[in-house]
């Protein structure tokens, strides 16, 4: 991570509007995920987060980019986080909106960055204040010792809405960073979610900086008849399946 | 001879600090109330923690003893609060503090003991022991919040542990009662004197319940209890005094009711925490302060404990 910061020249965004958070490492962060692609700090991306960070390992956050067209991909940044990207979610079928919890090492700005399919990164959040700790303490699962006999138990259920289908997945996954003496980095890494005909409705790379027991909520199309297909890959190669019906 | 880096840089540190120095100008005001014969409550403001008000939420109770000096139930934030409390009971009662009673363990409520000879400090067994597990973290937790207020503060555990039932102190007589709910330890004392039964965190009165070590069944449990009592005015842990002493008793049950419910209500409607910590507050609440705050911390509380109670299963289970 540090040799990307060190190989990109600062100002390689200068071309790009001024962080209106003024974060010191948004320059990089936009070199390496944004490249030269056009960005806009648009408030049309709607971040919701709490008000008080009540505990840095388990903050969520959500965002919602239906206003905006043709969303093609959502990532979610932490500036300061060790693990900056929390997910790079692509909609496909689904709705630009993902709910999530993330883990917060420090104060930092929280943002999504919405990809439109005219190739304009559409940018909004905020900073967010926090103890340290958030990515360097033990998990709870680890710390009871149970995580093994629990991991990949998935729940979730499918809700029909007038607009959407509103799909919820946690897993059991101890979701380990590799800044814990003596535990490896170990981490769901993709989730794909796959409609009853073979649709793909959504794709997700995760990261360690999502928190322990994942939890997610996506918005798949309206009267999607299930069952949803669940499909989930860790860092060990390990894979859990679920399926929900309508 | 070898200067070592540590003298070095203590010798460079040394002559412009006293130049430099910039004292730290925050001061405690207290406004202590007279609530009956010999007991005085001091307010905390009705707000989080925050370095605005150097964590000087809690309610407060002085109490004097005939035979001379003072009871003290609950302490503050920090060692300059206590000191602060111990001036005024030597102010109001002509003698220094006999006993320290801690209501439970939460930072705004026990970490001033540091002030105190923790032989004169008092607190449940339950209490003692979560003090052990957390008083540190706390520490480090409200420095980072309030700074230059703590100074000098350090985790002091309290030395003596308290019975349910009768207490003398030097002749003031109290009733002490050992509830839960609010956090494992919940001390509740009655006043002979007064008849004013100071409730700690397990009522709080026009300012949301704070849940961060909460269990809700032994907590309603709890509240019941008082409720049974034969109505006395009473000082919560948060929030105004309460002179009839049944208004703050219902309206803590009645959040806590509300919040349980809907809780598990959002969950089974598949909200995110981000949507529960949103959810509309009742108009009935509109008198309580901290609400949206409050909500939300509870929300992350609790929120994944209903969710792996209350979603099914979608992973095929038999492996």
């Amino acid at each position: 991570m540090l040799a990307w910061a060190l190989a990109i020249p600062t100002g390689a965004h200068a071309a790009g509007p001024a962080d209106p958070l003024r974060s010191p490492m948004w320059a990089n962060h936009a070199a390496w995920l944004l490249g030269t692609a056009p960005v806009r700090f648009d408030p049309a991306v709607v971040v919701t987060m709490p008000d008080v960070t009540e505990n840095q390992h388990v903050f969520p956050v959500t965002v919602d980019a239906r206003a905006l067209p043709s969303v093609e991909r959502i990532v979610v940044l932490m500036d300061l986080n060790p693990l900056p990207v929390a997910v790079d979610y692509a909609p496909q079928g689904a709705q630009g909106y993902v709910s999530l919890r993330i883990k917060l090492d420090q104060r930092t700005p929280v943002r999504a960055l919405v990809l439109t399919r005219d190739g304009t990164w559409h940018v909004a959040g905020r900073w967010i204040d926090a103890a340290g700790g958030g990515c360097s303490a033990p998990p709870v699962s680890r710390v009871k010792g149970d995580w093994a006999q629990h991991l990949g138990e998935m729940r979730g259920q499918l809700w029909r809405e007038a607009a959407d289908t509103r799909l919820r997945v946690i897993v059991r996954h101890p979701m380990d960073t590799g800044y814990v003496d003596n535990i490896a980095a170990y981490n769901i890494e993709t989730i794909t979610v796959t409609g009853p005909d073979g649709t793909a409705l959504g794709r997700m790379t995760v990261n360690g900086s999502v928190s322990e027991d994942p939890a997610f909520t996506l918005l798949l199309p309206p009267r999607v008849a299930g069952p949803v297909a669940v499909h989930m890959v860790d860092s060990n190669g390990r894979m859990f399946d679920g399926k929900v019906g309508p | 001879m070898m200067l070592s880096r540590r003298a070095a840089l203590g010798l460079i540190a040394a002559a412009p600090a006293t130049a430099r120095a910039e004292a730290f100008a925050g001061r405690y005001a207290y406004d202590p109330q007279s609530i009956g014969p010999g007991i005085w409550l001091v307010r905390g403001a009705d707000e989080a923690i925050a370095f605005g008000n150097g964590g000087a939420i809690a309610n407060a109770v002085i109490l004097a003893c005939p035979q001379g000096g003072a009871v003290l139930f609950d302490c503050g934030p920090s060692l300059r609060y206590a000191q602060g409390l111990a001036a005024i009971a030597q102010k109001l009662t002509g003698g220094p503090l006999r006993r320290v009673f801690l209501s439970h363990l939460h930072p705004d409520h026990a970490l001033g003991s540091a002030a105190f000879d923790p032989a004169i400090v008092m607190a449940l067994p339950a209490t003692r022991t979560e003090l052990q597990r957390d008083g540190n973290g706390f520490a480090d937790a409200m420095y980072r919040i309030l700074a230059d207020w703590m100074r000098g503060t350090g985790f002091s555990p309290p030395g003596a542990t308290v019975t349910p039932g009768p207490i003398d102190v030097g002749g003031r007589k109290l009733v002490a009662m050992a509830l839960a709910g609010h956090s494992d330890g919940d001390l509740v004392l009655v006043d002979l004197a007064s008849g004013i039964l100071l409730a700690g965190d397990l009522v709080f009165h026009d300012r949301a319940p704070a849940t961060p070590d909460a269990n809700l069944a032994r907590w309603r449990q709890s509240l019941a209890t008082l409720a049974a009592l034969p109505a006395r005015p009473l000082v919560p842990g948060h929030g105004p005094f309460d002179p009839a002493g049944t208004a703050a008793i219902a309206q803590t049950l009645d959040w806590l009711d509300w919040l349980d419910q809907a809780l598990n209500q959002a969950v089974s409607q598949g909200l995110d925490m981000t949507e529960a910590g949103a959810l509309p507050i009742p108009e009935r609440f509109a008198s309580m302060k901290l609400a949206r705050y409050e909500l939300q911390r509870s929300v992350s509380h609790f929120y994944a404990a209903i969710e792996a109670q209350r979603l099914p299963r979608i992973d095929d289970p038999t492996p």
